[in-house]
């Protein structure tokens, strides 16, 4: 059979694109985009057999030891389920197409290779991410894939807002990724390995048998994990870096913010599904979250003007369904969704990059009838739309149809509810974007389109393929394959599909674009008399829920007071300790050159005194007068003999 | 057939010898100062003479000594004024108070 | 003869006491020759003194020798250096009352010393006379090495005071 030892070429092949790129970049200049996208498409090649064979129901797993921790071997390895599988197969090719699209978009950029090798990075984290049995190497490429997400953002690094924008994408998610760290290391207490495979055994084996868990501190890794996942998925309320995260290039935005890392926290939460659903409580919270998140987003989505900014909220909302599928046990929906989202998301961040690069605009209001004049991409735009819309027979709507269900079947009426009026936003405002933007007369008579280069309408009608059939395999077309396939691993509740919920969801997307259709292409009057007679909701939904300002004024505002605090305490205490210490050996040396001066020299001056004086008295005795000898010679002979005829 | 008891001719020796050395000690003249070294040096002679005549087993040690002494005290008295005469000569003075420049 | 004794006895005393008061007069007279008159008669007394210790031979070299020569030339010296009218400055100088306080005290401890000191006064030395022969044989025999080394010593003497004494002229070749 095939042997799946090969998977390590997998990240390894990008992982040397990045390395080369960045020491030999300045030489390669434009052949770095071919390295990466050559390496990257290679082990898309490499790893296609290996997931067809764990479709076909194949199981890998490999494990070696890194290093031995007092006769503990701290083993790392990778695993090849059917979750690894699909979700290496979807990163693998969009991520080969959106680089082959990079390469057309930077095109000129001074930065070029390096751009390039950052993505190759980026594609090494993710793959490993992708294929790692543990939570530790998840964990490592976890955060590689935070640096280069920050590395990319803020690419345009000469622009404030760049920087500002990949500092807030890092920050925000490291307060997430705090919780993740805090929450595997609680996992590691309560049932003693980080490895997949062996937790899942752990876990399902103590399910079977009744045995007691420690339910209370698995509940609080569950949910610190979960942590992880609103922070790199940019769930509510740490969704607040995603909008801004499109201060980067646009295929970052596509492949890093819109198919493959903030993918990565629903990735987690399917990859500890068994320990989610082994803890009472965690699981409603999820759905909450999820919910919340799903209709926020496409709130503030109907107001916004940017291009960009209205498909980063359309992300976020998505996320937020998928967060909600899996709260909802809906393992196979989750990750149904997540795979047809890659795909329609990356094809409509692309596309928009295409219009950016054919206008040289972002702002729709400035746009307007550039269907003649961009035809490859707005056809695959719109075909994207539909997707994300829910149209069948596109792909989303079979995913997004799966979680409704999934909210529907499991009697939470009002997540349904809130679910359906959600999809109605979204149908709503893709194509309120669509209408504004390709349709109708040309709003700005200075903007010149013209339609993108090969390089870059391949990859987007590859995509726009993708986008249409990648729904088969979990319609009832193929009999739901897709979800028992996944129900391979872990076994969730499945639900009978139910027409009544598909009609609903048919409905809902078709209204939602009728009246898109109907303000933006004839009576634009209405949207103006809407916001006119709903201030309030107007103003939440443009100015984002006011998150930004709340955040700003209650957190950063006193971490920045507590800093300027220590800084000072760091000034006058510790440096005052240091300044004063040199102060005082200042005054010790002064003292010591008193001493010196006065004390030390004037000890040996008055030596010099002391001698003086007394040879003054002394040299008296020098007279020169040869009679005074005499005397003393004489005085001093009578001395003696006076004192030695005492003595006898 | 001598009449004196030792120790008078010694005290007188004695007193001249004292006689003597106020001389040389307190004159100002250096021929002053040679003459009273001239009465020491007799004073010094009379002890001699006397010890021979009064203790002594040899005689004649006494004498042969004293006769050496006045050769001396002549060559003495010969050689100091001499030099008497070298200083009077660069020094138009003989008051020894005036000849002090080994002084400090 | 107790009376011929006791004459001796007493001459001598007297002229001790004259030797005394010449001596005296040396120390103090300021015109200098009268001081240089004053030692002769000093040194002749003295020579008396010993004839009467029986050393006649003495006696005679001393006034020889002392009384002859050296105050001879203490006289000619006495000539050569000095204004005899300069007799008003006074002899003596600032160490007078030292030296006077420091010769009392000598004086009296020596005389303390003599008083107490048992002199060991023999029979033999009192009846022993000498003859000159006696003292040319000792001279040229016992004593002959202080005979040669006196010869030399007045050689020297005589050359030196020479040589001192001499008109410092610039130099005739000699």
């Amino acid at each position: 059979m095939v042997t799946s030892d090969q998977i390590l070429l997998v990240p390894l092949l990008p992982f040397l694109a990045f390395v080369t790129n960045i020491l030999a970049g300045r030489w390669l200049k434009d052949r770095a985009a071919w390295l990466s996208i050559a390496a990257s498409s290679l082990a898309c090649v490499i790893a296609l057999p290996v997931c067809w064979a764990v479709f076909q129901g194949a199981y890998f797993a490999h494990q070696g030891t890194w290093l031995m921790l007092d006769a503990v071997p701290l083993r790392f390895g990778y695993l090849m389920d059917p979750l690894s599988a699909t979700l290496l197969f979807m990163v693998t090719v969009v991520g080969t197409l959106i680089q082959t699209y990079a390469a057309g978009y930077m095109h000129g950029d001074p930065r070029y290779s390096r751009f390039f090798a950052y993505v190759s990075l980026f594609m090494f984290a993710m793959i490993t991410l992708v294929i790692s049995d543990n939570y530790l190497l998840f964990f490592m490429s976890w955060e590689i894939m935070g640096l280069c997400s920050y590395l990319l953002i803020g690419f345009y690094f000469e622009k404030d807002s760049a920087a500002n924008a990949s500092l807030k994408a890092f920050l925000t998610t490291r307060i997430g990724d705090v919780g993740f760290l805090l929450g595997f290391l609680t996992l590691f207490a309560a049932i003693g390995t980080l490895n997949f495979s062996e937790m899942n055994g752990l876990l399902t084996e103590a399910h079977k048998t009744h045995a007691a868990l420690n339910t209370g501190l698995l509940a609080v890794a569950a949910l610190f994990i979960f942590c992880g996942t609103i922070g790199k998925s940019a769930q509510f309320p740490l969704h607040v870096w995603l909008p801004d995260a499109m201060e980067g290039p646009t295929p970052v935005s596509a492949l890093i913010h819109a198919a493959t890392m903030v993918a990565a926290g629903v990735f987690l939460v399917a990859r500890s599904f068994t320990l989610f659903m082994a803890v009472p409580n965690i699981l409603p919270v999820v759905t909450a979250i999820g919910t919340i998140t799903a209709f926020m987003a496409a709130f503030i989505a109907l107001t916004q003007n940017d291009i960009k900014r209205v498909l980063a909220y359309s992300t976020i909302s998505q996320l937020g369904y998928m967060v909600t599928a899996l709260g909802l046990s809906g393992l196979g929906a989750g990750t149904f969704h997540l795979i047809t989202h890659a795909f329609f998301k990356a094809l409509l961040f692309l596309g928009a990059g295409s219009v950016i690069h054919g206008a040289h605009v972002q702002d729709i209001r400035e746009m307007g009838g550039l269907f003649r004049k961009m035809p490859h991409t707005a056809v695959t735009f719109i075909i994207a739309s539909l997707a994300l819309a829910g149209i069948p027979p596109l792909s989303g709507f079979w995913s997004k149809d799966e979680i409704l269900l999934a909210a529907f079947g499991s009697g939470n009426f009002l997540v349904f509810g809130v679910l359906l009026l959600t999809a109605f936003m979204t149908a709503f405002y893709m194509f309120r974007l669509i209408f504004l933007t390709f349709f109708g007369t040309a709003r700005n008579a200075g903007v010149h389109a013209h339609e993108s280069p090969a390089l870059m309408t391949v990859p987007l009608w590859c995509l726009a393929v993708g986008s249409i059939l990648i729904g088969i395999p979990g319609s009832p077309l193929m009999h739901h394959w897709f979800q028992r396939f996944m129900a391979q691993t872990v076994h969730y509740p499945e639900y009978e599909p139910s027409a009544l919920v598909m009609a609903c969801s048919i409905v809902v997307a078709v209204l939602g674009i009728t009246l898109a259709g109907v303000i933006y292409l004839e009576k634009k009057h209405w949207a103006v008399t809407v916001a006119k007679n709903f201030p309030s909701f107007y103003r939440l939904s443009f100015n984002k829920f006011y998150f930004d300002e709340f955040y700003s004024a209650y957190i950063v505002k006193p971490f920045n007071a507590l800093s300027r605090i220590l800084f000072g305490f760091d000034e006058t205490v510790i440096d005052g300790t240091v300044n004063n210490t040199g102060r005082a050996t200042m005054f010790l040396s002064g003292v010591k050159q008193w001493i010196d001066t006065y004390i030390v020299d004037g000890a040996v001056n008055f030596m010099g005194t002391l001698v003086y004086f007394l040879n003054s008295v002394t040299k008296r005795i020098q007279t020169g007068f040869i009679q005074n000898y005499l005397l003393i010679v004489f005085l001093s002979v009578l001395a003696f003999l006076a004192f030695e005829l005492k003595l006898t | 057939m001598i009449v004196l008891p030792l120790s008078h001719i010694l005290i007188f020796s004695l007193l001249l010898f004292a006689i003597g050395i106020y001389g040389a000690l307190v004159r100002r003249n250096i021929i002053g100062i040679l003459i009273s070294i001239e009465l020491m040096l007799n004073a010094a002679n009379i002890n001699l003479i006397a010890f021979s005549k009064y203790t002594s087993l040899s005689p004649e040690t006494g004498q042969i000594f004293a006769l050496f002494v006045i050769a001396i005290a002549a060559t003495a008295a010969a050689v100091g004024l001499a030099i008497v005469l070298a200083l009077y000569r660069i020094r138009k003075t003989v008051q020894a108070n005036e000849v002090n420049l080994l002084k400090w | 003869m107790p009376i011929l004794e006791i004459a001796v006895k007493f001459g001598t005393y007297a002229v001790m006491a004259g030797i005394l008061i010449f001596a005296l007069g040396v120390v103090t007279l300021r015109n200098l020759f009268h001081c240089a008159l004053c030692l002769a008669a000093a040194l002749i007394g003295t020579a008396v003194i010993y004839v009467v210790l029986q050393a006649e031979y003495l006696a005679a070299i001393q006034i020889l020798l002392y009384a002859g020569a050296v105050v001879t030339l203490i006289i000619f010296a006495i000539m050569l250096t000095e204004h005899l009218a300069e007799t008003t400055i006074r002899q003596n100088n600032s160490q007078s009352p030292l030296a006077i306080t420091g010769l009392l005290g000598l004086v009296a401890l020596l005389t303390v010393l003599i008083l107490r000191t048992p002199w060991p006064v023999t029979q033999t030395a009192l009846k022993a006379k000498v003859s000159v022969m006696g003292l040319g044989k000792a001279l040229m025999g016992t004593y002959a090495f202080p005979f040669e080394v006196i010869s030399i010593i007045l050689i020297a003497a005589l050359i030196g005071t020479v040589v001192i004494a001499k008109k410092d002229d610039p130099e005739e070749r000699l």
